[in-house]
């Protein structure tokens, strides 16, 4: 009897957890999806509805006049790749632009980062300094160099005295990707180097000292202790950098007054989808083909160079 | 040995100065070229001190180009208006996802993870499509409302509130403070150093966006600072002295925050780099 009794009673105990279980749960839905609310509703209206969007719009020629007027041309965009000339050509100038940025960017930061943690004085003025063009938007930079780049502008004033040969930095279509280079460059090292920074904070100095004792110097212990220890921050900084340089942009449109000239030698794939879709009619569906084509380029570079520095580590 | 030390300390103060001087070119030429004449900008004579000091470029910009002020005007409002958006949002979401279990909480999570994977590119043409149903070409909320979350901080902040102490947030329902409530008034303000570093990156991303606006932003009034300067290239072709004071007038307003809140920044900086 006393037993049904106190089994009686924690049954009413146990009911009256569940109620109040059941109203902490909705107390946390109305709490946690409050709380998201902007976020959701940001996601799926900007972010993941006009992913599926443009799904949907790379299989259409789309025409704006007045209304969005769109025609059903299948794998047509994806097909037109193919033998787009320009197209190419953008592709040649984003894929060597990458190809030399990402690396040279990548050791100057390292390089920079390991001088400036060398433990002298005034690093901490060095490194604001340095973080300078960090902060600076990329039109003004532009701009600047614009200026310095010119027939008789600073740069070639300078070689000039050096005895140098000077270049049209900017008109040269053999030179103008390069001059965007050395820009950006210029640009994104120091913020990467900041990162490497950070990170050698946390690499043991005894290993240092170890080195040292065996007689190793500072190019040897860069090589064998500094680069080693950065492997995973240097992954990070290397697939940053792909996804940067592989969007160029901004430089390339002010250089160029948004032709990509001259002769398409700074024309970037960014830059063209750019044109594509708000520049000339009706190719607004090829241009969204050609992003879904870049997405693809940076997912697989990315995805390869994590594989790669992967097996590096294991030999 | 010793000696040798020396020597080594030395070559690296080389390389830092040389390096520090490449990175301050730039600038100081710039700054120097804006307070320059167009005769001497166009005279061909490299100086680094102008030969004739003038303010004539700073007024030229502000009082003859009616437009550069309204361009600042538009800058402020877009990337203050989208900082502090972000600031509240990244946090709601990033503490929900910490500290509240809510059904459904780990696909909202992973959506976020894979949705700083997708380019911009991809979502650049159907925004605009998207923005010009509702009208918001041309206006203040369709460069602020599609960019006041952002991802990346919406993750770190979950990262940050994940080892926040729980003892706080007990006492202070104790005290009869309601979630929101709590949020805004303790732990809002435990957060400073997270969110200091936060409002830097998403102001530097609004302040100098130069793709979106050149996008949605086509009426010469709405123009941001970035889009009317490369307006301003193809306006004065060759008054680099003009072009110069305008680039220093937009460089300026980062530079007094970065100062300022330069010690919140590194601490910022260090505390994403321990996780």
């Amino acid at each position: 009897m006393e037993r049904a009794e106190t089994s009686s009673t924690s049954k009413v105990k146990e009911s009256k957890k569940k109620r109040r279980s059941n109203k902490r749960l909705l107390r946390d839905i109305i709490q946690g999806y409050g709380f998201m609310l902007p976020t959701i509703l940001v996601l799926l209206t900007f972010i993941l509805g006009p992913v599926l969007y443009a799904v949907f719009l790379s299989f259409f020629d789309v025409t704006l006049l007045g209304g969005t007027v769109l025609d059903f041309t299948g794998v047509d965009n994806y097909l037109r790749l193919m033998d787009d000339a320009r197209a190419k050509r953008a592709l040649l100038n984003t894929g060597l632009y990458v190809g030399i940025v990402v690396p040279v960017q990548t050791f100057l930061a390292l390089f920079l980062a390991a001088t400036l943690n060398a433990g002298l004085k005034g690093e901490k003025i060095f490194r604001i300094i340095y973080f300078l063009p960090t902060l600076t938007s990329s039109a003004v930079l532009t701009l600047i160099f614009m200026w310095m780049y010119n027939q008789n502008g600073l740069i070639n004033n300078m070689l000039e005295t050096v005895n140098l040969p000077t270049y049209n930095w900017i008109g040269d279509p053999n030179i103008a990707l390069y001059s965007i280079m050395i820009m950006n460059i210029w640009a994104t090292a120091p913020l990467f180097m900041v990162i490497y920074l950070a990170a050698l904070q946390g690499v043991p100095k005894n290993l240092y000292e170890a080195a040292e004792l065996d007689g190793a110097n500072v190019i040897q212990r860069f090589w064998y202790i500094t680069v080693p220890q950065l492997r995973p921050i240097t992954s990070f900084v290397v697939i940053m950098g792909l996804i940067g340089t592989f969007q160029l942009f901004d430089q390339s449109y002010i250089f160029s007054g948004g032709s990509g000239g001259p002769s398409n030698s700074t024309l970037t794939v960014v830059l063209l989808i750019y044109q594509y879709a708000f520049k000339s009619l009706g190719t607004m569906g090829y241009a969204t083909a050609i992003a879904f084509m870049l997405a693809l380029i940076i997912l697989v570079a990315s995805i390869l160079q994590r594989v790669l520095s992967k097996e590096e580590q294991f030999n | 040995m010793n000696n040798k030390k020396e020597w080594s300390k030395k070559l690296l103060y080389v390389v830092l100065i040389t390096y520090a001087v490449i990175t301050l070119v730039p600038f100081v030429w710039a700054l120097s070229s804006s307070f320059k004449t167009f005769a001497e900008i166009s005279s061909g004579v490299m100086s680094f001190i102008p030969n004739e000091f003038t303010f004539e470029n700073y007024r030229q910009i502000f009082i003859e180009e009616e437009l550069f002020f309204r361009w600042l005007l538009n800058s402020v409002v877009i990337a203050g208006g989208g900082t502090a958006l972000n600031l509240i949002f990244n946090s709601m979401a990033g503490y929900a996802l910490a500290r509240i279990s809510f059904p459904g909480k780990k696909v909202w999570f992973m959506l976020i993870l894979a949705v700083i994977m997708i380019p911009v590119q991809v979502t650049m043409i159907p925004n605009y499509l998207i923005l010009k149903e509702l009208g918001w070409l041309n206006s203040y909320q369709g460069m602020i409302v599609p960019a006041m979350i952002n991802a990346t901080f919406i993750f770190m902040m979950r990262q940050f509130f994940i080892n926040f102490p729980k003892e706080l947030e007990e006492a202070a329902s104790l005290d009869g403070l309601g979630r929101f409530g709590m949020f805004i008034r303790v732990v809002l303000p435990l957060a400073k150093p997270a969110l200091a570093a936060q409002a830097i990156f998403v102001f530097m991303g609004f302040w100098n966006d130069f793709m979106r606006p050149l996008i949605i932003m086509t009426d010469a009034d709405m123009y941001t600072l970035t889009v009317g300067l490369n307006s301003f290239k193809g306006q004065y072709v060759t008054y680099w002295n003009y072009i110069m004071a305008a680039s220093m007038v937009f460089t300026l307003p980062v530079l007094v925050i970065y100062m300022f809140f330069n010690k919140f920044f590194m601490k910022g900086m260090s505390f994403t780099a321990d996780k």
